[in-house]
C-alpha cells in the first residue's frame, strides 16, 4: 500500500528532521533504558545467547544454593539455575505483554475508528460500552475472563487485552473525530474520494499518531498485570519460567533464599521502568511536535 | 432554571447513569455465567454424590430448566432485593460470604488510600515552590522514585517489604489479619503505587498552579511561598487528581486481590481468587458486581466533591 507516502501532511510538516536524534544528544537515562530493553529483547528472542543452562533442569542436591561461581544468580528450591530461568522468563513475560497489547490495540483501533466515524447513536453506544468496560478494575475483569476460560497463557493475554481496550479505543475515537473534521479530509470528500479509500489513506494514518506512545506505556502495564496474574497462579503454569510464576514460587522461600525472588523481581521492575521511561520520552517528543 | 433545580437535575442524571452502569455490570456478569463452559449442575454437585435424582432436584431447586431470559430477569430481580445468590462451593449465601470478608478488605483499601495520599501530598508539598538548586535535585529524586513506584508490581513491593520487615527484622507478622500490626505492610504495598501516580499528578498540578495569574496576585500581596502552595495552589492541583479517583479505586480493589494473596490476608480478593480457581461463578459474579458498585458510588461522590473543590463548576452547571 502507499499509505506511508501520505503520512506527513505537507502543510504542517515540521522543519525538524524526523527519526532518532544523534546519540550524543540523548541523556544517559534514555540510552540506559534502550540498552536494557535491547538485552531483554535478546533474552526473549534468543535466550541461548545469554545463558547455556537449562531453565527446567532440576538438581535437588544443589537446591537453594546462593549466587556464586557456577550459578551467578543462585539456584531455586528445585536446584534450577535462577539466571537461566530469569533469561528464559523474558520470552514468556514479554510475549504475554505484547500479545495483550496487540489484542487491545487491534480491537481498540477497530472500535475507536468505528465510533469516530459512526453516526451519533452508534458512537454514543460504543462510548458507553468503553466507559462500562473501564468501570471494572483490570484485575477484576481479568479474573472474570479467567473464571470463564480457565488459567493459561493465551487466556491471560485475552484477559489483560480486554481490560486495556478502552484505553486505546477512547483515544483513537477522539483522534478520528478530529481528523475527520479537518480541512484536508473535507477537501478529499469534495474531490469525491470513496469512503474506504478516504478512511484508509487519510483518516487512519493521521489518527494513529498517539498509538506508539500509548502502546509502549501499555506494554509496561501489561507486563505488570501479567506478572500479577501469574503470581496468583492464573498464567503460565509451573514449571514455566515466567517472572510472576517464579515470584509466586519464591514467596515460600523468602526466609532462606532471597535471590530466588530478587532476580526475577529486578527483571520485571527494570523492564517496566525502561518501558515507562521510554514511553514518556516519546510522549514528550510527540507533544512537543504537536504544539 | 434555578441553581437548586439544576443541581438536582445533575444529581438525578448522575444517579441514572450509575444505575445504567450497574445494570450493564450485572448483564456482563450474567453473560459470564452463560459463557462459562461446563454444566451448572456439575459445578453445583462438585465432588458430591451424582445421581439422576439429585440432578433433577438441583435443576428444580435452582430453576435451571427455565428459559435463559427468564433466569436472567429472575437474577436481576433477586439483585434488586439484595440477593446475590448462593455459592456453588461454600453452600452459603454469596452476600453473607462477601459481608464476612468485607471489613478486612475495606480496612486494607482505606489504610492503603490514606498511606498513598499522605505520601503523595508530602512529596508534592516538599518539592513544590520556586526553583532552587536544592528543590530541583529533590524534584529529580522524587521523580525517579515515582517512576519506580509505578513500575513495580504491587505484589513485588509486598514481597520486598515482607522479606525485609517480617523475615529479616521481625517487626511485623508474616501473614494473616491480626490487628493493626498486620495491616502496616499490606497498606504500604498497596499505597506506594497509588502514591507514585498521585504524586506525579499533584506535582504537575502544583507546578502549573504556581505559574497562574492568581499566584502572581497572591505573591504581590506578600504571601510566603509555603502559604501560596498550601492555601491556593493545592486546591487547583487537587482537581486533576480527583479526576483519577475512579482509577485509584480500581487500583486499590484490583491491587487488594494481589496483596491479600502475598500476605495470606483474608478478604474479598482471596474469596475471588478461590472462586475463580474453583469456577464458583455466583461468587465471581458478585465480586465483579461489588467492584462496579464501589466504582459507581465513589465516582458519584467524587463528582459531588468537584462542586466543593472547584466553585467555578457551581455556576456553570
Amino acid at each position: 500500500m502507499t499509505v506511508v507516502k501520505e503520512h506527513t501532511p505537507p502543510l504542517t510538516g515540521s522543519p525538524r528532521p524526523r527519526g532518532a536524534a544523534r546519540l550524543g544528544d540523548l541523556p544517559f537515562g534514555a540510552i540506559a533504558s534502550a540498552a536494557l530493553l535491547a538485552v531483554v529483547v535478546v533474552a526473549a528472542v534468543a535466550p541461548g545467547l545469554l545463558t547455556r543452562a537449562d531453565p527446567l533442569a532440576a538438581d535437588p542436591l544443589r537446591a537453594l544454593a546462593p549466587p556464586g561461581g557456577a550459578h551467578w544468580f543462585g539456584t531455586d528450591h528445585l536446584g534450577r539455575d535462577v539466571l537461566a530461568r530469569v533469561v528464559h522468563g523474558a520470552g514468556h513475560s514479554l510475549s504475554i505483554g505484547a500479545g495483550a497489547v496487540l489484542v487491545a490495540v487491534g480491537v481498540g483501533l477497530l472500535l475507536g475508528v468505528l465510533a469516530g466515524l459512526a453516526p451519533r447513536l452508534l458512537d454514543e453506544a460504543l462510548s458507553r460500552a468503553f466507559d462500562t468496560l473501564a468501570t471494572f478494575p483490570d484485575v477484576m475483569l481479568a479474573l472474570l475472563v479467567i473464571a470463564i476460560l480457565g488459567p493459561g497463557t493465551g487466556n491471560v493475554i485475552l484477559a489483560i487485552g480486554l481490560a486495556q481496550i478502552p484505553n486505546y479505543a477512547r483515544v483513537i475515537r477522539a483522534q478520528t473525530f478530529v481528523v475527520r473534521r479537518s480541512g484536508y479530509v473535507e477537501q478529499a470528500v469534495t474531490f469525491g474520494l470513496a469512503w474506504p479509500r478516504l478512511v484508509l489513506r487519510h483518516v487512519l494514518p493521521n489518527a494513529l499518531g498517539p498509538l506508539p506512545v500509548l502502546a509502549t506505556i501499555g506494554l509496561g502495564q501489561a507486563v505488570i498485570a501479567a506478572s500479577g496474574l501469574s503470581f496468583l497462579g492464573m498464567g503460565p503454569q509451573p514449571p514455566s519460567p515466567e517472572w510472576g510464576t517464579m515470584l509466586a514460587e519464591a514467596r515460600n522461600y523468602l526466609r532462606v533464599a532471597w535471590w530466588q525472588a530478587f532476580f526475577p523481581g529486578v527483571a520485571v521492575t527494570l523492564t517496566v521502568i525502561c518501558l515507562t521511561a521510554t514511553g514518556r520520552r516519546l510522549q514528550r517528543r510527540f507533544e512537543g511536535r504537536r504544539s | 432554571m434555578t441553581t437548586v433545580t439544576r443541581r438536582a437535575a445533575h444529581v438525578a442524571r448522575r444517579g441514572l447513569g450509575g444505575l445504567a452502569v450497574l445494570w450493564a455490570a450485572a448483564t456482563i456478569a450474567y453473560a459470564a455465567l452463560l459463557l462459562a463452559p461446563g454444566d451448572t449442575v456439575d459445578a453445583i454437585i462438585g465432588d458430591g454424590l451424582d445421581t439422576p435424582r439429585i440432578r433433577a432436584e438441583i435443576i428444580a431447586e435452582w430453576g435451571l430448566d427455565r428459559p435463559e431470559i427468564v433466569q436472567y430477569l429472575d437474577y436481576l430481580g433477586r439483585l434488586l432485593h439484595g440477593d446475590l445468590g448462593r455459592s456453588y462451593l461454600l453452600q452459603r449465601g454469596v452476600g453473607e460470604v462477601l459481608a464476612s470478608q468485607l471489613p478486612s478488605t475495606a480496612a486494607l483499601a482505606v489504610a492503603a488510600a490514606l498511606t498513598g495520599v499522605t505520601l503523595a501530598l508530602a512529596l508534592a508539598l516538599v518539592t513544590a515552590g520556586r526553583r532552587t538548586a536544592f528543590r530541583s535535585r529533590l524534584r529529580a529524586l522524587t521523580g525517579t522514585a515515582e517512576l519506580v513506584a509505578v513500575s513495580v508490581p504491587p505484589f513485588l513491593i509486598g514481597i520486598v517489604l515482607l522479606s525485609v520487615f517480617s523475615f529479616r527484622l521481625g517487626w511485623f507478622p508474616v501473614a494473616g489479619d491480626r490487628g493493626l500490626a498486620s495491616l502496616v505492610l499490606p497498606a504500604l504495598a498497596l499505597g506506594i503505587p497509588v502514591a507514585g501516580v498521585l504524586g506525579q499528578v499533584l506535582r504537575e498540578g502544583l507546578e502549573r498552579a504556581v505559574e497562574e495569574p492568581f499566584a502572581l496576585t497572591a505573591r504581590s500581596r506578600g504571601i510566603t511561598e509555603r502559604a501560596l502552595v498550601a492555601r491556593h495552589a493545592l486546591r487547583h492541583a487537587l482537581l486533576p487528581a480527583v479526576t483519577l479517583t475512579g482509577w485509584f479505586t480500581g487500583l486499590l480493589l484490583g491491587g487488594a486481590v494481589i496483596v491479600e494473596a502475598v500476605y495470606g490476608r483474608p478478604g474479598i480478593g482471596q474469596i475471588a481468587v478461590q472462586a475463580v480457581d474453583s469456577r464458583d461463578m455466583p461468587v465471581v459474579m458478585a465480586v465483579i458486581l461489588f467492584s462496579a458498585v464501589v466504582y459507581v458510588v465513589v465516582s458519584s461522590l467524587v463528582d459531588l466533591a468537584y462542586l466543593v473543590v472547584d466553585p467555578r463548576l457551581r455556576e456553570s452547571r
